[in-house]
């Protein structure tokens, strides 16, 4: 798989270029976003790894907290669970859901990272269920689980997420969490926080980003060697696009040493591309 | 192409009111009746898990389970509910993940305050917790992880609700049972999320004394509130310490003696879930329970040999490699390794 990502990143005839996978390429795009001083709120997976990686480059003062109550921890390994002892090794803080959750809501938290099974074009996110009934679905997700919460209550909502159509959707079975809900204003109508919303939706062809007017899913930058028609191929619904859309910067070789070297050695994230 | 359309402000509505059904009385006068009848002795309240489960879990009760799915879980207890055979409990689901896994495996519950279910976070799904929720045997309603915990902190403040700023605007909300209300200072938009008072609630922790004083290293997750909502609360234990420990420090304590129904001392009872500075979690055996979901046969087999097939936790342990698999699981927590110090 690694060969057909870095076939995409470099491209045929484009000349020789780092190999790297779609995962790997998420992560470090994803960690540039994560500035310094910033605070952060991560699960397990491609988000934690992203922000190791901004806190161990760009970003040493990144405050990374975990839901079910770590703040600040210095993470040996992967952890494996949002509350496993990792979430506060060596860390500043051991506290508990409701602290995180109330540095939240007083508007203390600027990134968290979400996932989910369907996303539509507001960055609305489905993790509950597949199918019409919830006392009979089709297929049961794990549901909410804290995303809602950051999601309606951390400034900027980013997603790490392999692109294809199944996934980006005109109707979701169930919205989960809250992203522009129906377009500008709509959050806000509905009582959340005015001001906070999804930031960029990270894929693996391409860097989404937000309409300021429609508050629709925009494209901001395609990976090397992305080609527009793959972008529409595997989107379900409309994307708004600029009229030259620039290329995202690949990863650097820098970036790629941390991530393969210290952020996660064992290759439990960046081995499951 | 750009997007050429016109802007169009969209016309949205909103339900007032979840329509999930509650589950739970959230009526604070009626809990502090039920707490005042209860005693204040600091007694001695020792006992065995069996005796625990026996006394204090009936078919039919609405359960919380402290810590954090696989962290810190009162797993003996959540093992004696199955082996007892206890049906149609309410289960709070605040990240529920191998403990969810374990009581669905009995089929112990048939409703669910869902936040978290059915997963085990980046282990994967539990196919048997989805054959569950998906038979139509279960009935949920939607919350999130931050709504039940504060629901767990309105019944711990002694106040019929909380105003929260999430949840709204989404399809959790209409399948919750949240009502919108008015903020009578501001004239803003808040969800009430109604106090979840539990019949009994599980909590494991790192040390008590026979009274119940109980002390937690590391994150509390929802369990300082947990705590003082249920309205029985079973304590399993690392380890049962003397009275004057506590004392000694009394800034360690997170929860007093009188909330406290049983006692049992349970040496490594979170595990297969991690303790924090304890041991970690053994993820060889968690991927041998996913792995035993494949189908209800081979999921027979697998919980007549651990659960239904042991009287007690301490065989359980033996079963899944006793204190050798414990001694590495406890080098993985402190990083011994890191410092060049392997179990073996």
């Amino acid at each position: 798989m690694t060969t057909a990502v870095a076939e995409a990143a470099g491209g045929p005839g484009r000349g020789p270029a780092e190999a790297y996978n779609r995962m790997e390429l998420m992560i470090c795009v994803a960690a540039r976003y994560l500035e310094n001083g910033a605070t952060v709120i991560v699960g397990t997976g491609a988000p934690c790894a992203a922000a190791m990686l901004a806190q161990k480059t760009a970003s040493p003062d990144l405050m990374i907290m975990f839901e079910a109550g770590g703040m600040g921890p210095f993470l040996p390994t992967m952890p494996i669970s949002v509350g496993d002892s990792r979430t506060f090794h060596r860390g500043l803080v051991a506290s508990s859901m409701a602290e995180i959750m109330e540095h939240c809501q007083r508007g203390w938290i600027d990134y968290t990272f979400l996932g989910g099974a369907q996303i539509d074009m507001y960055g609305n996110i489905n993790s509950t269920m597949i199918g019409t009934d919830i006392q009979r679905p089709k297929v049961r997700f794990p549901g909410s689980g804290g995303a809602n919460d950051l999601a309606s209550l951390a400034w900027r909502t980013m997603m790490i997420t392999v692109q294809d159509a199944r996934r980006f959707i005109p109707k979701l079975d169930f919205m989960t969490s809250p992203g522009y809900i129906a377009g500008r204003g709509a959050r806000e109508a509905a009582g959340l926080p005015p001001g906070a919303g999804p930031y960029k939706v990270i894929t693996d062809l391409c860097v989404l980003g937000f309409d300021e007017e429609t508050k629709r899913m925009r494209v901001e930058s395609l990976h090397r060697g992305v080609p527009k028609t793959r972008v529409v191929e595997n989107t379900g619904f409309e994307l708004i696009w600029p009229a030259d859309p620039p290329e995202t910067s690949p990863p650097t070789s820098e970036e790629l040493r941390v991530l393969r070297e210290e952020v996660d050695p064992y290759r439990y994230i960046i081995g499951r591309s | 192409m750009g997007y050429e359309a016109p802007y169009v402000e969209r016309q949205v509505t909103y339900r007032r009111t979840g329509e999930g059904e509650l589950f739970t009385d959230p009526d604070v006068d009626r809990a502090r009746e039920h707490f005042r009848a209860k005693s204040r002795s600091m007694v001695p309240k020792v006992t065995t898990v069996r005796q625990a489960v026996a006394d204090l879990i009936s078919d039919g009760d609405y359960l919380a389970v402290g810590g954090f799915g696989g962290s810190r879980i009162p797993t003996a207890v959540l093992h004696e509910i199955v082996r007892q055979g206890r049906r149609n409990l309410g289960l709070s689901g605040h990240t529920a993940t191998h403990d969810c896994q374990i009581l669905a495996a009995g089929k112990c519950f048939d409703r669910c305050d869902v936040a978290y279910v059915v997963g085990l976070e980046a282990r994967g799904l539990s196919r048997a917790a989805r054959r569950l929720f998906e038979s139509g045997e279960v009935r949920v309603t939607e919350w999130s992880n931050a709504a039940l915990a504060w629901r767990y902190k309105a019944a711990a403040m002694g106040v019929p609700f909380l105003p929260i700023r999430s949840v709204m605007g989404t399809d959790t909300e209409a399948r919750s049972a949240g009502v919108r209300v008015e903020c009578p200072f501001t004239g803003k938009t808040f969800l009430a999320v109604p106090a979840l008072f539990p019949d009994v609630a599980v909590i494991h922790v790192h040390r008590a004394d026979v009274y119940g004083n109980s002390q937690i290293d590391g994150i509390t997750i929802a369990d300082w509130d947990l705590a003082r909502a249920a309205k029985r609360l079973i304590i399993t234990t690392e380890r049962l310490v003397p009275h004057e420990d506590i004392r000694r420090r009394p800034d360690r304590t997170a929860i007093p003696y009188f909330l406290v129904d049983a006692v049992c001392e349970v040496p490594y009872g979170s595990y297969p879930g991690n303790m924090p500075y304890e041991y970690y979690s053994d993820e060889r055996h968690l991927r041998e329970w996913l792995d035993a979901e494949e189908n209800e046969e081979v999921l027979k087999a697998f919980l007549d040999r651990y659960i239904y097939g042991v009287s007690c936790f301490s065989e359980y342990l033996d079963l899944c490699g006793g204190i050798e698999r414990l001694r590495e699981l406890r080098a993985e927590e402190l990083c011994l390794e890191a410092e060049g110090r392997t179990s073996r």
